[in-house]
């Protein structure tokens, strides 16, 4: 049996511990991750709470084969809470070793609340559990901090999760890190942390790990191995995700200069071929993983030599193309200047594409920006604005707040350039030429995000004419989601994705092995649809509706300028509406998009219901 | 002098290595049916992360955790190489662990004896699983050899461009 069946309980206000059981009916509904993170969430929280009043739960979640040799999901943890980038659903993942050592202390969950008085580190070893004064800490990268805690606690392998200067200081893309290189990255969830003077956890297990079916797990694992060996994970074991970059650009949905165009004259130099062939030192993997994609970039000379990330395609856009900026070196410097403030790389490079597209439009002037010459391009300027963010000086204050609410503040027409969904920031594809992934991006329960969805497959694999929005497109979306629902609360890597050909009846086998729970691959779907079906109803409880599943303006207003096969394609209003009416109709979903009562019933929410019934009577 | 038979044990290359700890998993799955790298006869190490390797018993000749045991608790089998240890004689004191340059030897968490690889008779699974192929059950000989042809390549580098197959 491969949970350990107890949630911690910490109140930082009070120091208290308590263990409480993980029931047998909260594996099997929510399995683990996201799916468990998020039930946690809205059982321990009250609607409409502030993400950083001290009563809301920060949990971190493993899975049920988080411990085990299971790679990718071996090692992985998520961090669910409040966002306070959306208000609602906020959730991330991160791989590397920490969440492995969560199970192996003994817990599946961790659950934070409270606000500790001073700032605190919390010290997990096993069966003891220790608040520290986190004092000396503050302003250190979550790399340092973790390095400080493992000299002064005195071993090598404990494992950290800390925040930067920037969850110190509430900046609302703030993410977690563990073990050096593995972010949390999205929705807030460092700022969260910082607003309960939670500077890191430290974690040191020592525990068993068992399986219910060792040996057929163990052959399972085996045939995973293989499988990762072949082209399911080509991409991510050679280029890595980099190479998309080549490839959006030749369809016209690379966007640029914060989505000006959708194909970038310097595409070359940023493309995953020369970032291989120029600075990735070495490519390594989590600990249990048999794919190994981390792709290790060193800069090798010029103002930047020895600066050394790890580099994915989503920051690397971000960062650089994004920004306009077609140097490597300064974009390796980007994410680590990111990764040393303990930022989302790729809020941080929305936010300030933003900026730039409002000072080449005279929204923002020099006054504004202490003299940077912020034009799209200027890398310099980039990192400047990077460091501002992260210490909240300056403009970076108001960027601090997310795109959404500095354009607010900005005023001046800012919002027009203000690229988010539900206030999270844009990720790296240009959907207005990819409508299906359009759809996917309006309802993520998440905000902007390529991840809850995966939609822009068929738009890219062209399994669809993705110039145009029509029915049908609602169904690809919900099947999708509610696999990759099952996949977050598994905590597989979305890079393995392709190695579960049979999806969810390799899925369901898997967690039966490790689990001893017996699940048909038909349940298992059910459970994904159910967790999307929960999220919703979160957001919905914290008052989201279809005004929500909205598109960037930009998506919505201005066509693809460039001379490219995207040219002149858009998301209208008319467009949305349609996709929209078709995902909630196959959701089972009201016109407004909220999920019905007998809906909730038939996937085992039924307890929920009182969270849709007043909307629905109105 | 009779020739001894030379001994085969587990190296990793750390070209090759990239700290993923696979060979924790399995040797711990093998060994105790659990997953638990505290029980693992070889260990990984990520001092960054470009700099990983994986470590484990290199069968030393003369090995000086058999000498520095005061119990006699530990003996190298003369045909493998392997350290045997008397679980009754051993009480868990560490010289031994001291004596290790390598962290090689370990004192389990639940026997409170000492513990190290003992090459699964012959058939090490770490190396089977290894996915980089990064771990060789290997003699000394063939790792120098392995040195040998490498460094040659490497002086030869445009020579074997041109050579045929």
């Amino acid at each position: 049996m491969s949970y350990a069946k107890r949630i911690l309980h910490l109140d930082l206000s009070t120091g208290k511990t308590e263990i409480e059981p993980l029931k047998d009916e909260m594996t099997k509904k929510y399995i683990g991750g996201i799916g468990l993170g998020i039930r946690l969430l809205l059982d321990h929280s009250k609607p409409g709470m502030d993400p950083f009043s001290p009563e809301i739960p920060l949990i971190f979640a493993t899975g049920p084969l988080s411990g085990t040799m299971a790679p990718t999901a071996g090692n992985s943890y998520a961090v669910v809470s409040k966002s306070p980038a959306s208000g609602g659903v906020g959730e991330a993942k991160s791989h590397g070793f920490f969440g492995a050592e969560i199970k192996r202390a003994g817990y599946d969950v961790f659950i934070f609340k409270g606000k500790a008085e001073k700032p605190v580190y919390v010290w997990v070893d096993d069966d003891s559990v220790q608040l520290m004064d986190a004092k000396h800490l503050l302003g250190k990268s979550p790399a340092e901090t973790e390095e400080t805690i493992r000299e002064e606690l005195g071993d090598l392998y404990i494992r950290v999760a800390a925040i930067g200067p920037a969850g110190e200081k509430l900046v609302k893309i703030a993410c977690i890190l563990n073990d050096t290189t593995r972010a949390a990255g999205r929705t807030g969830m460092g700022a969260v942390m910082g607003s309960k003077n939670l500077k890191a956890v430290a974690v040191r297990g020592t525990k068993d790990v068992t399986v219910a079916k060792p040996d057929e797990f163990r052959e399972f694992v085996k045939m995973l191995h293989e499988r990762m060996k072949g082209p399911a994970t080509t991409k991510y074991r050679t280029l890595g995700t980099p190479e998309n970059v080549l490839v959006l650009n030749s369809l016209g949905a690379l966007p640029t200069r914060n989505f000006t165009n959708a194909t970038f004259e310097g595409a070359e130099k940023v493309s995953g071929e020369y970032l291989n062939k120029r600075f990735v030192a070495k490519i390594i993997g989590c600990s249990s993983c048999a794919m190994r994609c981390e792709h290790i970039a060193v800069v090798p000379e010029g103002p930047y030599k020895g600066t050394t990330s790890r580099m994915e395609y989503e920051p690397l856009w971000a960062l650089g193309i994004n920004c306009g900026i077609d140097r490597l070196d300064a974009i390796i410097k980007a994410m680590s200047v990111c990764n040393y403030y303990g930022m989302d790389g790729i809020g941080a490079g929305v936010i300030v594409g933003f900026a730039m597209d409002c000072y080449e439009h005279e929204i923002l002037t020099k006054k504004d920006t202490d003299g940077l010459d912020l034009r799209f391009g200027n890398y310099e300027a980039l990192l400047e604005m990077l460091k501002k963010m992260g210490t909240r000086e300056g403009l970076g204050d108001i960027l601090a707040e997310g795109v959404k609410r500095a354009a607010e503040k900005i005023g001046k027409g800012a919002e027009k350039y203000a690229n988010h969904i539900k206030g999270l920031e844009m990720t790296g594809y240009d959907i207005r030429g990819l409508k299906t992934a359009a759809l996917g991006y309006a309802v993520s329960f998440r905000g902007a995000d390529h991840n809850r969805h995966g939609a822009y497959a068929p738009d890219v694999k062209g399994s669809v004419d993705r110039f145009k929005a029509e029915k049908g497109r609602g169904k690809l979306v919900r099947e999708i989601e509610d696999l990759y629902t099952i996949i977050d609360s598994l905590i597989l890597c979305k890079f393995s994705r392709g190695v579960y050909y049979e999806t969810f009846k390799d899925l369901a086998q898997y967690y039966t092995l490790a689990t001893g729970i017996e699940v048909t691959p038909e349940e298992l779907q059910v459970t994904g649809e159910r967790i999307n079906n929960l999220a919703r109803v979160f957001n919905v409880r914290e008052g989201f509706s279809r005004k929500d599943d909205h598109l960037p303006a930009k998506v919505m207003s201005t066509p693809i300028p460039d001379e490219v096969v995207s040219k002149g394609s858009y998301v209208s209003q008319k467009e949305l509406n349609l996709l929209l009416d078709d995902y909630y109709e196959v959701r089972g979903w009201t016109k407004d998009g909220i999920p019905t009562i007998e809906k909730l019933n038939e996937i085992g929410l039924n307890d929920l219901a009182y969270i849709v019934k007043p909307k629905k009577e109105k | 002098m009779a020739v001894r038979p030379a001994r085969k044990f587990v190296s990793a290359d750390p070209e090759k290595c990239v700290g993923c700890a696979v060979c924790e998993y399995v040797c711990s799955l093998e060994k105790e049916k659990v997953f638990n790298p505290t029980k693992s006869r070889i260990r990984v190490v990520r001092l960054h992360p470009l700099i990983n390797l994986s470590v484990t018993c290199r069968l030393c000749e003369d090995a000086p955790c058999v000498a520095s045991c005061p119990r006699d608790a530990l003996e190298q089998s003369e045909e493998t190489g392997v350290i045997l240890i008397d679980e009754e004689k051993c009480n868990g004191c560490g010289w031994c662990i001291e004596a290790c340059d390598y962290g090689a030897i370990m004192l389990h968490p639940e026997t409170r004896v000492v513990f190290t690889c003992d090459l699964c008779d012959g058939e090490p699974k770490c190396v089977e699983w290894c996915p980089e192929e990064a771990l060789d059950f290997v003699t000394r000989d063939i790792l120098a050899q392995k040195a040998r042809i490498t460094v040659v390549k490497k002086l030869f580098q445009e020579a074997m461009k041109t050579v045929p197959g």
